[in-house]
């Protein structure tokens, strides 16, 4: 069954109709052409469909496109601003954070979400003091909070290393 | 998938009544379970009445102390919570070792707990499995089942319409359980509230129902009542990687130490049965008795004699032994 819906994406709107059965991400990439967020599992187990759903790091192939209505999207892509990268894509260059780059957008995607949830204050299961007013991103915090988001390169020798450099410099890491 | 039709309502009394009409429809909460589940053709709901932005998002102060959390808070809201994280250790962590970070941030708590079992026949519709098809019989039992129930299960053979060996895959759901949370929920006939001991159901002789919950009925929120000892608490998982994977076992635990006497304890597992599993009997062997190990590891053997494990999950026993006592040491070592 259809319904019309608007999805904003990367911060533009488009009108479409849509299966209601269509997920957030098959909604960007077949009908929107915005491909950043890719298709692993479409089953939530991979993370390289992940996209900022209102500021927050979710995946995207387990959100209905019809539940998205009024939202706002942010792939990977529109992390950058006017053309120019994000901190995070620097770092995952300067890293060599990944080999085939597939996964890469969920993972640049993802870590804009870790790094929000900490300067939230936000424990992981591997902080030992729940109740501290102040996350710091340790290589260990990093691993278990982008655990979410696999690489079947294997580079996360490199990943958290970006992603630590992002941390110091936004303030979430010693 | 089954097409279906997509519903909003304007409030919760407004979805009870979509969907008091609607026999095969559901309703559509994170969906981080749901879509997954019709996407594999387990789940076939014909409407989905979306109530993501119906329930409460809010933590609210009950006033004894206690917590009331609105059936949408996310799971990531609920474990960043400060006062889930001062008042119940064992409750933020145990959301923290659930699923991933983008999970998290989308799942809801009502959601949490009423989250199918991860059994590989039940996912899998070309496999018999008595929960997903009743009485096409339980793939499991003579299957692969390394990760399924040692507690609480029905074995009546491969072939009998009321085996099942499924675990309850929420953390959350088991530090719930040791706080003897409740369960708000709205139905055609009114709200009433539920023990979270009454919500969740063992496989029985219908292995196709998780719970006690009628149709139509809509978790509103959780009630966790005020537990000041509760500081002393932890919720601790054994999982095949270190990760983002369910538990082969868990437990949630609390304890109120008085000098070197467990005045108080609650223990709860996951991984092992149909439910997050309340470990009564050891309970009540350590209440008013020394804080030793000796008595932790006599009252965790105590709980886990019932166990009726198979070829490939014996292993469970040890494990969730040996994983009670070093919790409870562990908490008896601890500061309030």
């Amino acid at each position: 069954m259809d319904n019309q819906i608007t999805l904003r994406v990367d911060g533009a709107d488009t009108p479409l109709t849509v299966d209601t059965r269509t997920s957030l991400l098959d909604a960007m990439r077949e009908r929107l052409g915005a491909t950043s967020a890719k298709k692993g599992c479409d089953h939530g187990q991979c993370g390289a469909c992940t996209v900022l759903l209102d500021g927050r790091r979710v995946n995207s192939c387990l959100v209905l496109a019809v539940t998205a209505e009024g939202q706002e999207v942010t792939t990977s892509d529109g992390l950058a601003t006017g053309g120019t990268p994000h901190a995070l894509h620097d770092a995952f260059v300067d890293h060599d954070a990944y080999q085939c780059g597939y996964c890469t957008p969920g993972q640049i995607a993802s870590a804009a979400g870790v790094l929000a949830e900490a300067a939230r204050g936000w424990p992981s299961a591997v902080t030992e003091d729940l109740v501290a007013d102040a996350t710091d991103l340790t290589d260990a915090e990093i691993r278990e909070r982008m655990s979410g988001n696999l690489c079947r390169c294997a580079a996360y020798a490199n990943i958290v290393p970006a992603v630590a450099e992002v941390a110091v410099e936004q303030g979430v890491r010693a | 998938m089954r097409e279906f039709r997509y519903e909003k309502a304007t409030d919760p009394a407004g979805a009870v009544a979509l969907l008091a009409g609607e026999p095969e429809g559901a309703y559509l909460g994170g969906g981080t379970n749901l879509v997954d589940l019709m996407r594999l053709g387990v789940a076939t709901p014909d409407v989905l009445v979306d109530v993501r932005q119906l329930t409460s998002t809010e933590v609210e102060d009950l006033p004894d102390g206690g917590l009331r959390i609105g059936a949408a808070v996310p799971n990531a809201d609920l474990a960043g919570e400060r006062r889930v994280r001062e008042r119940y250790p064992l409750l933020a962590q145990a959301l923290l070792a659930g699923a991933s970070g983008q999970l998290r941030n989308r799942a809801t708590t009502g959601g949490n707990l009423l989250q199918r079992t991860r059994c590989t026949y039940f996912t899998d519709t070309t496999m018999p499995c008595n929960k997903r098809e009743p009485g096409s019989g339980c793939g499991a039992v003579n299957g692969y089942h390394r990760n399924l129930a040692v507690l609480g299960a029905t074995n009546e053979g491969a072939d009998s319409s009321h085996t099942c060996i499924a675990t309850h895959p929420s953390d959350m759901a088991v530090a719930l359980r040791a706080l003897d949370a409740s369960v708000r929920v709205l139905g055609a006939d009114g709200e009433r509230s539920i023990p979270i001991a009454e919500l969740h159901r063992l496989p029985g002789d219908d292995p196709s129902r998780d719970t006690t919950l009628a149709h139509g009925e809509l978790i509103t929120a959780i009630d966790v009542p005020a537990l000041p000892w509760a500081t002393r608490s932890r919720y601790r998982k054994v999982r095949d990687r270190a990760s983002y994977a369910f538990a082969l076992v868990s437990v949630a635990a609390a304890m109120d130490l008085q000098g070197d006497v467990v005045a108080d304890v609650r223990i709860a597992l996951g991984g092992v049965a149909h439910v997050p599993w309340r470990a009564t009997v050891a309970e009540d062997l350590l209440r008013g008795g020394p804080a030793t190990e000796a008595a932790f590891v006599a009252a965790a053997e105590a709980e886990l004699a019932a166990a009726d494990p198979l070829s490939d999950n014996a292993f469970k026993i040890p494990m969730a032994t040996n994983m009670v006592t070093r919790t409870l040491v562990q908490l008896a070592e601890a500061r309030a």
